[in-house]
């Protein structure tokens, strides 16, 4: 047909996608090696399958992984709110305070993680007792014995929270630079007090910023709460070699705690997905689909995306 | 309160540094209770540091500036001036509405939310009344169909307008606007003067630092021309728009017009 006669008429297409025999090949490759990697698995009798399936709702298993929840939900809520006390710290315009916040993060960043466990776990070496009264050597109120009260359990959320509470520090500076400074003067200039534009105002805009890398610390500390098993914290991972030292299935165990830690993961992952989006409240990405059914703006009024300074991208 | 021989604005000597560079060169300025002072001039000029020194956002490095009666910053006692504690600081600024250039509404809450929040927050209002007043407000800026939605939903002057009553909600004595209508499209200018326009009928106080000369001569009873850090030329606007004595105003005027 000639261009002449096209003029209203349909013209749909229908055209003939090129050959692309590299996606094929790649596509092949890729399934081949998961399919052998499966076979592999599967048919290898020294994972003794049996056993995995056994032991995978085994009642110990089961309080490792209860005690590896406990950690990481403790350990993540201290560590938040260390993190926004030392970012407050970090903030202020008191030398101290910041000196003190930083103090913290570099001494807690800067040492391995590893250390500071088996250190919270020996902290009775150093410190017989604890006491409440009056400090530099003042009367005493209340005395513990320090191996009464640090258990494996007790070190280890220390040892875990405190370092966290070094990295949510970071985390929670950055987020709550990121809340435009024109926020903090609207809200001083209805006369609100630092403690209530930092509450109502600052940090629930840098919670938007703040949740995606907090997400991913979370996800993290479900991992990374298996170091505590070098001080015997009872959790999923000292568990499982409690169990194979006795019946030697060293591997089987290991895949039981993998797959608890793949599930906890995946749940995680599920929520921070659910999490994020609750605070993206107001920050509507203004697609064109958000914009036609939340925003009925009248025809003669432009859409907000064209006003010259969106609160979204400032400039 | 103001009487009539007490302006509602005093701005007396004020000068102002950001480092070497001084941007206030001593200024002084009444704006008596219920009059409408406009603040033009060149980038630079200097005018919305003033207005920012007012509420102070800003503090000043010399001079005094009074609003209502009251010394803005410090407390005079025994021949000497204290810096006021942040809470004494926020107790004055409650009393002084600002609208900025880029609007500053909180994207987390919604426009009735926004307007809520002075009264709630700072007032302890409950939060029906605040409700029931923010529905007020909304309704005179003509946005009482809009309460439900987010700033980012809403055109750069319906969030103005959002702005307005949200300081409008403290009950202000002294509303100060720094370039309310520089970051709109032009088409959106009219609908946020029309609200400053009302405003300025019900008698309110307010320094408007702005661009929109009509706006000054028909609504402002002082013009106040600033260059370089000093006030080149003060009077009523429509003689001074109609005939400016200095030049460096009839080159500004000519450059904006």
């Amino acid at each position: 047909m000639t261009p002449e006669r096209t003029a209203g008429v349909e013209l749909p297409i229908e055209a003939v996608r090129p050959v692309r025999p590299g996606r094929w090949l790649g596509a092949a490759v890729a399934l081949l090696f998961l399919v052998w990697l499966a076979y592999t698995i599967i048919v290898n009798e020294n994972l003794h399958w049996d056993v995995i399936v056994a032991y995978l709702a085994d009642g110990r298993i089961l309080g490792g992984l209860w005690v590896t929840i406990q950690l990481t939900v403790l350990s993540m809520a201290i560590g938040l709110a260390l993190g926004v006390l030392a970012a407050v710290m970090q903030l202020s315009d008191n030398p101290v305070l910041r000196g003190t916040s930083a103090l913290y993060t570099w001494f807690f960043r800067g040492t391995p993680l590893l250390v500071q466990l088996i250190f919270w776990f020996n902290i009775g070496l150093v410190f017989p007792t604890f006491a409440i009264g009056v400090p530099f050597g003042g009367p005493k109120l209340i005395e513990w014995q320090a191996n009464a009260v640090i258990t494996p359990f007790t070190a280890a959320l220390l040892g875990l929270a405190i370092n966290e509470g070094a990295y949510m520090a970071e985390i929670v500076r950055a987020g709550i630079r990121s809340v435009d400074p024109g926020q903090r003067e609207a809200a001083e200039s209805l006369g609100m007090s630092h403690r209530q534009v930092l509450r109502r105002v600052v940090l629930p805009q840098a919670m938007r910023v703040i949740i995606p890398p907090t997400g991913n610390q979370f996800i993290s500390m479900l991992k990374t709460t298996s170091m505590v098993s070098v001080i015997a914290g009872a959790e999923l991972l000292t568990v499982a070699q409690r169990i194979y030292l006795g019946n030697f299935e060293v591997i089987a165990m290991l895949v039981v705690a993998s797959i608890w830690y793949l599930v906890l993961t995946t749940i995680a992952s599920v929520g921070q997905h659910f999490v994020e989006k609750r605070f993206e409240r107001g920050h509507v990405r203004l697609s064109s689909r958000v914009r036609r059914n939340l925003s009925p703006l009248p025809s003669k009024e432009p859409l907000p995306s064209k006003a010259p300074l969106s609160p979204e991208e400032p400039s | 309160m103001s009487t009539p021989d007490q302006p509602m604005v005093r701005i007396r000597s004020v000068r102002k540094r950001f480092g070497s560079l001084e941007v206030l060169k001593g200024i002084d300025l009444d704006v008596p209770a219920g009059e409408v002072v406009c603040v033009v001039g060149p980038s630079g000029s200097g005018k919305s540091t003033l207005l920012r020194c007012v509420n102070r956002l800003e503090s000043i490095d010399s001079g005094r500036i009074w609003v209502n009666g009251e010394l803005m910053g410090y407390a005079e006692r025994d021949g000497r001036l204290h810096a006021l504690r942040p809470h004494e600081l926020s107790r004055q600024r409650r009393g002084i509405g600002m609208v900025f250039q880029r609007f500053h509404l909180f994207p987390h809450r919604t426009a009735i939310e926004n307007v809520m929040e002075g009264p709630v927050t700072v007032l302890g209002t409950s939060a029906a009344q605040a409700r029931r007043q923010a529905q007020e407000l909304l309704d005179r800026v003509g946005l009482a169909d809009r309460g439900h939605h987010y700033p980012a939903q809403l055109s750069g002057g319906q969030q103005q307008r959002v702005a307005i009553a949200r300081s409008l909600a403290m009950r202000p004595s002294l509303m100060l606007f720094d370039e309310p209508t520089s970051a709109l499209d032009p088409e959106l200018v009219q609908e946020v003067l029309a609200v400053m326009r009302d405003l300025a009928a019900t008698g309110m106080t307010m320094m408007v630092v702005t661009h929109e000369m009509n706006f000054a001569r028909e609504v402002g009873d002082q013009l106040v021309f600033m260059d370089d850090g000093v006030i080149v030329e003060r009077g009523d606007p429509r003689e001074v728009l109609a005939a400016p004595r200095h030049e460096r105003l009839r080159a500004f005027l000519g450059q904006v017009q």
